[in-house]
């Protein structure tokens, strides 16, 4: 993983000058600086081109976005287009519109979070633990939901609830709280429900892979002498696995956070936002493409963005994710 | 090296070439592109039929919209504020139209043929098809809602709605007697604003008083009686289950298979359900006897002794402000529009005509013995609030009016009024 690596400049400077000459070390420096200066422009040559798409079409819809929101600007009447400063924040923030969506989502993220984290771990040691010559299998079947597109497996998950095509009324009568009666999409807290579920189902698989990456980093070394100690299954869990893996952890749970609290398909296909499940994915895309208010729609992309940079900063700077260490760099 | 390099010029020269072959064809006669709602195939056949009769001057090709109403105004609307040229014709349906014809995405319809197809329109299509006074697109077909019902139920409630005009209260009691469904749409949708513009305007009320005012300016008056009748209703039908637990999901669809099943009783719906039952009985999927049972009249009246005003709907023909060929467009939708077509249509797909004439075709009389009722009805009906800012009135509505279960008489009809307004105003997220 980390022991082969290439010496690094500050290796090479510790070197003593051989023969103690004061020209040698200076030429030396100066390849040195040499070498250093062309990788550099290696490295731009190589992550040029990448960096100035990014700056095309993300950096440039983000200021576009930011520059809509300070005006009042209606798509059908473009004469009228003007500027109202943070007027837009202004409407945004003060509506209860805005805190019981971001209510919403913020739960809809939190749940999802945490029980995916569990189940995707529990996936992930399966298909650790799994036999060889049934990992590949496994593994493809607990990737297929991911597989699905997001759209076709929120439909799928409706017509399954749904109180006139459904079947799961029919299936699980069974049990307290079901019965054929039971319209799923007609209470919060049923919706949110199936919303959930669905959202569980879907995307496990990716938390699970990520976190499958980290388990394989966990040098069996440490396990087996765990093992040679005395420890139970747990403790080698608690205190070798999970401690040693605790990067992929942190990454999987922001790249997930991250994603959940954009949710926007399942809460769209199934409700359309309809008995408070509103999110905020949601409330931006009334507003500015249903509404074609292009300048509240901005506003509210905007703030959303500004919440998804904020759990980003919160994850990196509070829980100290090393991104790098994820992916195995140190 | 030399060789693949010749290889890449060479394949440079033929792809420039065909390229310019591609530009200077299409020697052919201008094409022009109709945006489409999902149907049953009908609007295609015309495209198809208006091709050939125009003898070589234009081409129709259709495009297909989303299914949703609301879906295609998005999509349209877009398009068209960047200026899309490739919107030379497009089906509309009605609320959309004023929002369109303010923002100027409509081209001007020359005075010749305004005279020619405003003439023998039935009275609701006519006025979906104005803007402040002036004829803006062309009307196609009209829709409008009918009472439909089981005549079992009826007569096992005593009510006889081919006799004369049933009320919602006599709706209510007989469900409630003979402990059947209604079916109405209260989901959360399009089709719950038909439901509560058609109460309203059934109670003699409108909701909005001044549809062309600036959105500032939009009086929404529904906190007045005819507002507090229609919610009165309403509620009723929700709070004592009367819809059934798939009410505040159901939409056209839901309601009208509710209708088809074992509590089915009294639904308002399109024309199309009509069509849709003989073919799940010659496809084996309904039960000839249910439809045997089925019944048809007016609209339920909220007011005893006053006429109902149903639902109107349908879809008018637009011209896209950017097209190329405006003219030729506006003599592709006239003779998309011709009563004969229309005629043709109504029977393949169940969409009834917005010509007067083409009820007389006698193809259409025999496929829709309702066809009479239909016309009368259009006559009737009451379009949804002309106004630009519909979606947000339509929005407001569906906000404040659902589920129909927590509607309050008292005080929905104000908290909807006040919410669109201040949307209108800008001081509030929709």
């Amino acid at each position: 993983m980390t022991s082969a690596t290439a010496p690094t400049r500050g290796s090479r400077a510790a070197q003593p000058a051989a023969g103690g000459q004061g020209r040698d070390a200076a030429r030396r420096r100066s390849a040195a600086s040499d070498r250093t200066r062309a990788e550099a422009r290696l490295g731009w040559y190589l992550a040029g081109p990448a960096f100035v798409v990014m700056l095309a079409v993300t950096a440039y819809p983000i200021l576009q976005a930011v520059w809509e929101s300070l005006f009042s600007f209606r798509l059908t009447a473009p004469d009228e287009r003007a500027f109202v400063g943070l007027g837009n924040y202004r409407v945004v923030l003060t509506d209860e519109i805005w805190w019981r969506d971001l209510g919403v989502t913020v739960l809809i993220t939190v749940i999802t979070v945490a029980v995916e984290l569990v189940l995707g771990f529990a996936l992930a040691l399966v298909m650790h633990r799994a036999v060889r010559s049934l990992r590949g299998v496994l593994r493809t079947a607990i990737l297929v939901p991911y597989g699905i597109i997001t759209v076709v497996s929120a439909f799928a998950w409706f017509y399954a609830f749904d109180i006139n095509s459904g079947f799961i009324n029919a299936w699980f009568d069974w049990v307290p709280g079901i019965d054929p009666d039971l319209n799923w999409f007609a209470q919060t807290g049923t919706s949110l429900t199936v919303i959930i579920l669905s959202e569980i189902w879907k995307t496990t698989p990716f938390i699970s892979l990520l976190l499958l990456a980290g388990l394989a980093q966990v040098p069996t070394e440490l396990e087996e002498a765990a093992k040679v100690d005395g420890a139970t299954w747990w403790q080698v869990l608690r205190r070798v696995i999970v401690p040693n893996m605790k990067a992929a952890i942190m990454v999987a749970v922001l790249f997930r956070a991250l994603d959940a609290f954009r949710i926007f398909d399942n809460v769209f296909i199934m409700t359309n936002g309809a008995n408070g499940t509103e999110v905020l994915s949601l409330l931006a895309y009334r507003q500015a493409i249903a509404r074609l208010e292009i300048g509240l729609g901005s506003a509210i992309s905007v703030l959303l963005f500004g919440c998804v940079v904020a759990i980003c900063v919160v994850a990196i700077k509070l829980f100290k994710v090393d991104l790098a260490g994820a992916r195995g760099e140190r | 090296m030399s060789r693949r390099r010749r290889l890449a010029q060479g394949l440079a020269v033929a792809l420039v070439s065909a390229g310019l072959v591609a530009c200077q064809g299409e020697p052919g006669p201008p094409v022009l592109t109709w945006y489409t709602n999902p149907d049953a195939g009908g609007q295609d056949r015309i495209a198809q039929a208006c091709t050939e009769a125009a003898g070589g001057e234009y081409v129709i090709e259709t495009a297909g919209l989303p299914r949703e109403a609301s879906a295609q105004r998005d999509q349209l609307a877009r398009r068209l504020a960047a200026q899309d040229s490739s919107i030379d014709l497009m089906s509309l349906d009605p609320p959309f139209i004023p929002e369109f014809a303010n923002a100027g995405f409509l081209a001007p319809m020359p005075d010749d043929v305004a005279q020619r197809v405003g003439d023998g329109v039935v009275e609701g299509a006519l006025a979906g098809a104005t803007w402040s006074g002036e004829l803006v697109t062309v009307p196609f077909w009209a829709n409008t809602q009918l009472l439909w019902y089981r005549t079992s139920v009826a007569e096992e409630a005593g009510l006889d709605p081919a006799a004369g005009p049933v009320t919602w209260d006599q709706l209510v009691e007989a469900a409630s007697a003979t402990d059947t469904y209604l079916g109405v749409q209260g989901t959360r949708a399009e089709s719950l604003t038909v439901w509560i513009n058609a109460l309203v305007e059934s109670a003699g009320g409108h909701i909005v008083e001044d549809p062309s005012a600036d959105a500032a300016d939009v009086a929404i008056t529904l906190d007045t009686d005819a507002g507090h009748e229609a919610a009165r209703i309403m509620s009723e039908i929700g709070r004592q289950g009367l819809g059934g637990p798939g009410l505040p999901t159901a939409d056209e669809n839901a309601t009208f298979s509710i209708f088809q099943g074992d509590r089915g009783s009294f639904m308002v719906n399109w024309p199309f359900v009509w069509p849709a039952m003989q073919s799940a009985v010659e496809a084996g999927q309904l039960d000839q006897g249910v439809l045997d049972d089925v019944g048809w009249a007016l609209y339920p009246a909220t007011v005893e002794g006053e006429d109902a005003r149903p639902p109107y709907g349908g879809i008018n023909l637009g011209v896209g402000a950017f097209s190329a060929h405006p003219d030729l467009a506006y003599a592709a939708a006239e003779c998309i529009a011709d009563p004969a077509n229309q005629a043709e249509y109504f029977i393949s797909d169940g969409n009834p005509p917005s010509s007067t004439q083409a009820y007389d075709d006698p193809a259409v009389q025999e496929a829709f013995p309702m066809a009479d009722l239909i016309r009368q009805s259009l006559e009737q009906a009451a379009p949804r609030p002309q106004t630009p800012y519909y979606n947000e009135v339509s929005g407001g509505l569906q906000q404040t009016w659902h589920p129909p279960s927590g509607i309050d008489p008292e005080r929905t009809p104000r908290q909807a009024a006040e919410l669109i307004t201040a949307v209108l105003k800008g001081e509030q997220l929709l």
